[in-house]
C-alpha cells in the first residue's frame, strides 16, 4: 500500500475501533439537535425557520468535539515522531489525516442531517440546501480545526483551547452556510452567492491549513 | 538474510540543540560510517535522548548540521528517511492488532527490502499474537513490536533510545543479535543504552554535563 493510503486506512480503522471518535460526533449531533424542539416548543413555523441554523450549530460543535485528538493521540504514543522523521511531506500527511478525520466524523454528520431535519419540521428544499451546504462547509471546519489541533498538540488538556482558537475562523462558514440554506425558503436564486462563498472558504482553508498545521506540528516537537 | 547496505556516512558537525530554552547539546562532532556501533552513555538528563532525536531530524538544531552522505542520496539534509528512530514511546496503537500496527509502519515507512510482516513478528516472537489487539500486550511485548519495525523496514542507520527498556533477558539477547546482524550487513547503530554489545569496533560516546568527551 502507498504510504499515504496506508495512513488513510489506519485513521479510518482507528476511528471506528474502541476509543475512536467516529460515532461520538454523530451521537453528540443527535443530542444537540433533538433538544432544540423541546426547548423551543411546538411552534412548527418557528422550528422550521430555525432548522438550518440548528443543524449548522450542531455540526459545528460536533466537529470541534473530536478535533483535539487529531494529532494528540499520535503524539502521546510517539507515532507523530516517526511520521515527522519519516521524510514524508508533513503537509501531505496533514491533508490525509484531515480527509480521514472528515470521512469518519464530518461525513456522518452530513448523512445524518436529512433525518434530523424531520425533527425540525424542515421543508424538503431547505433540507436539501442545508445538506448541500454542510457537505461543502464541514471540510472547512475540519481543515481550520487542524490548525488549532496542531497548535495545541503539545499542551496537556488543550482540548478547550482549541475551540477558542478555531471558532472565530469557523464563524464565516456558519454565517454563509445558514444564509444559503435559509435563503432557499424565500428566494431560491439567493442560494448561489453564499453557497459559492462557503466553497471559497473551504478551498482557502484547504490551501492554508496543511502549511500552517505542518508548521505548528514542527514547532510543537521538543 | 537480506542485501548488504551500500556505504554511507552520517556526518554531525558542531551540533547544538536547545531543549526547554536551555542548551543541552553543544558542539558535538561525530562521524558514523557503515559498520559502526556507537554507544551513547552519560548520566540521566545529560541529553542522550535529545542527541538521538536531533540525529533523527526531530527538532531543529540551533547550530551545526546533521548530514547523511551516500551514493545516490540527493539531499543529505533529509536524514529522516535513512534512519530508524526507536524512542521511549513505542508508536503502538492499542486499538489495532499487532499485525495491523506493524503492517501500517511497513507501508508508511516503505517496505522495500525489509522482511515481510509475518517474518518480522516471528523474529521478535510475536507471531502467535499477530491478531490480538495491541492493547492486550505487556510493556515488553509492545517494545518487541516496536523492535519488529526495525526488521520490517530496511534502513541503514538505527537510532535506539534505551531499546532494552522493559525487555526481558531473552529479548535483550535477541535485540543484540539483531544489532549484530545489522552491523555485519553494513548498517550502523547508535544506541543510548547500558547494554554491553559484544562487537568489535564498538565506540562509546560519553556525554557529560556542559560538554562532550
Amino acid at each position: 500500500m502507498p504510504p499515504l493510503v496506508a495512513l488513510y486506512v489506519r485513521e479510518l480503522r482507528l476511528s471506528v475501533r474502541i476509543g475512536g471518535g467516529a460515532l461520538m460526533g454523530v451521537l453528540f449531533y443527535l443530542i444537540v439537535v433533538t433538544t432544540f424542539p423541546f426547548a423551543i416548543g411546538p411552534d412548527l413555523n418557528l422550528l422550521s425557520r430555525l432548522g438550518p441554523a440548528i443543524l449548522w450549530i450542531g455540526a459545528l460543535l460536533a466537529t470541534l468535539l473530536g478535533l483535539d485528538r487529531l494529532f494528540e493521540a499520535d503524539r502521546d504514543d510517539g507515532a507523530l515522531d516517526l511520521m515527522v522523521a519519516s521524510g514524508q511531506s508533513l503537509e501531505l500527511l496533514v491533508i490525509v489525516k484531515v480527509l480521514a478525520h472528515w470521512t469518519a466524523t464530518g461525513l456522518p454528520l452530513v448523512v445524518a442531517a436529512p433525518f434530523l431535519s424531520l425533527l425540525l419540521a424542515m421543508p424538503v428544499d431547505v433540507t436539501i440546501a442545508t445538506v448541500a451546504t454542510l457537505l461543502v462547509g464541514t471540510p472547512a471546519l475540519t481543515f481550520l480545526g487542524a490548525i488549532g489541533a496542531g497548535l495545541t498538540v503539545s499542551l496537556r488538556r488543550g482540548g478547550l483551547l482549541l475551540p477558542i482558537l478555531v471558532l472565530p475562523f469557523a464563524v464565516p462558514v456558519l454565517i454563509f452556510g445558514v444564509a444559503a440554506a435559509t435563503a432557499v425558503a424565500y428566494d431560491p436564486a439567493a442560494f448561489r452567492t453564499p453557497f459559492l462563498l462557503i466553497v471559497a472558504v473551504t478551498l482557502t482553508a484547504a490551501a492554508i491549513s496543511p502549511i500552517a498545521t505542518a508548521a505548528a506540528l514542527r514547532n510543537g516537537l521538543d | 538474510m537480506s542485501q548488504p547496505f551500500q556505504p554511507f556516512r552520517l556526518v554531525v558537525e558542531a551540533l547544538g540543540v536547545d531543549r526547554g530554552g536551555r542548551r543541552v547539546i553543544e558542539g558535538v562532532d561525530l562521524t558514523i560510517s557503515a559498520g559502526d556501533a556507537v554507544l551513547v552513555t552519560g548520566p540521566n538528563g545529560v541529553g542522550k535522548s535529545t542527541l538521538l532525536r536531533a540525529l533523527a531530524g526531530l527538532g531543529r538544531p540551533v547550530n551545526g548540521s546533521v548530514r547523511f552522505e551516500a551514493d545516490g542520496v540527493g539531499d543529505p539534509d533529509e536524514v529522516g528517511r535513512h534512519v530508524h528512530y526507536l524512542g521511549h514511546r513505542d508508536a503502538v496503537k492499542p486499538a489495532l492488532t499487532v499485525r495491523e500496527n506493524l503492517a501500517f509502519w511497513q507501508d508508511f515507512l516503505g517496505g522495500e527490502g525489509g522482511a515481510p510482516v509475518e517474518a518480522a513478528l516471528e523474529v521478535v516472537g510475536l507471531l502467535d499474537l499477530a491478531d490480538l489487539p495491541a492493547a492486550y500486550l505487556s510493556a515488553g511485548q509492545r517494545r518487541r513490536l516496536a523492535v519488529a519495525r526495525l526488521v520490517a523496514v530496511r534502513r541503514p542507520l538505527w537510532l535506539l533510545d534505551e531499546p532494552t527498556a522493559a525487555l526481558d533477558a531473552a529479548s535483550e539477547m535477541n535485540l543484540v543479535r539483531l544489532m549484530t546482524d545489522h552491523i555485519e550487513r553494513g548498517g550502523a547503530v547508535v544506541a543510548a543504552t547500558h547494554l554491553a554489545i559484544g562487537l568489535a569496533g564498538t565506540r562509546s560516546l560519553r556525554l557529560v554535563a556542559g560538554e562532550t568527551a
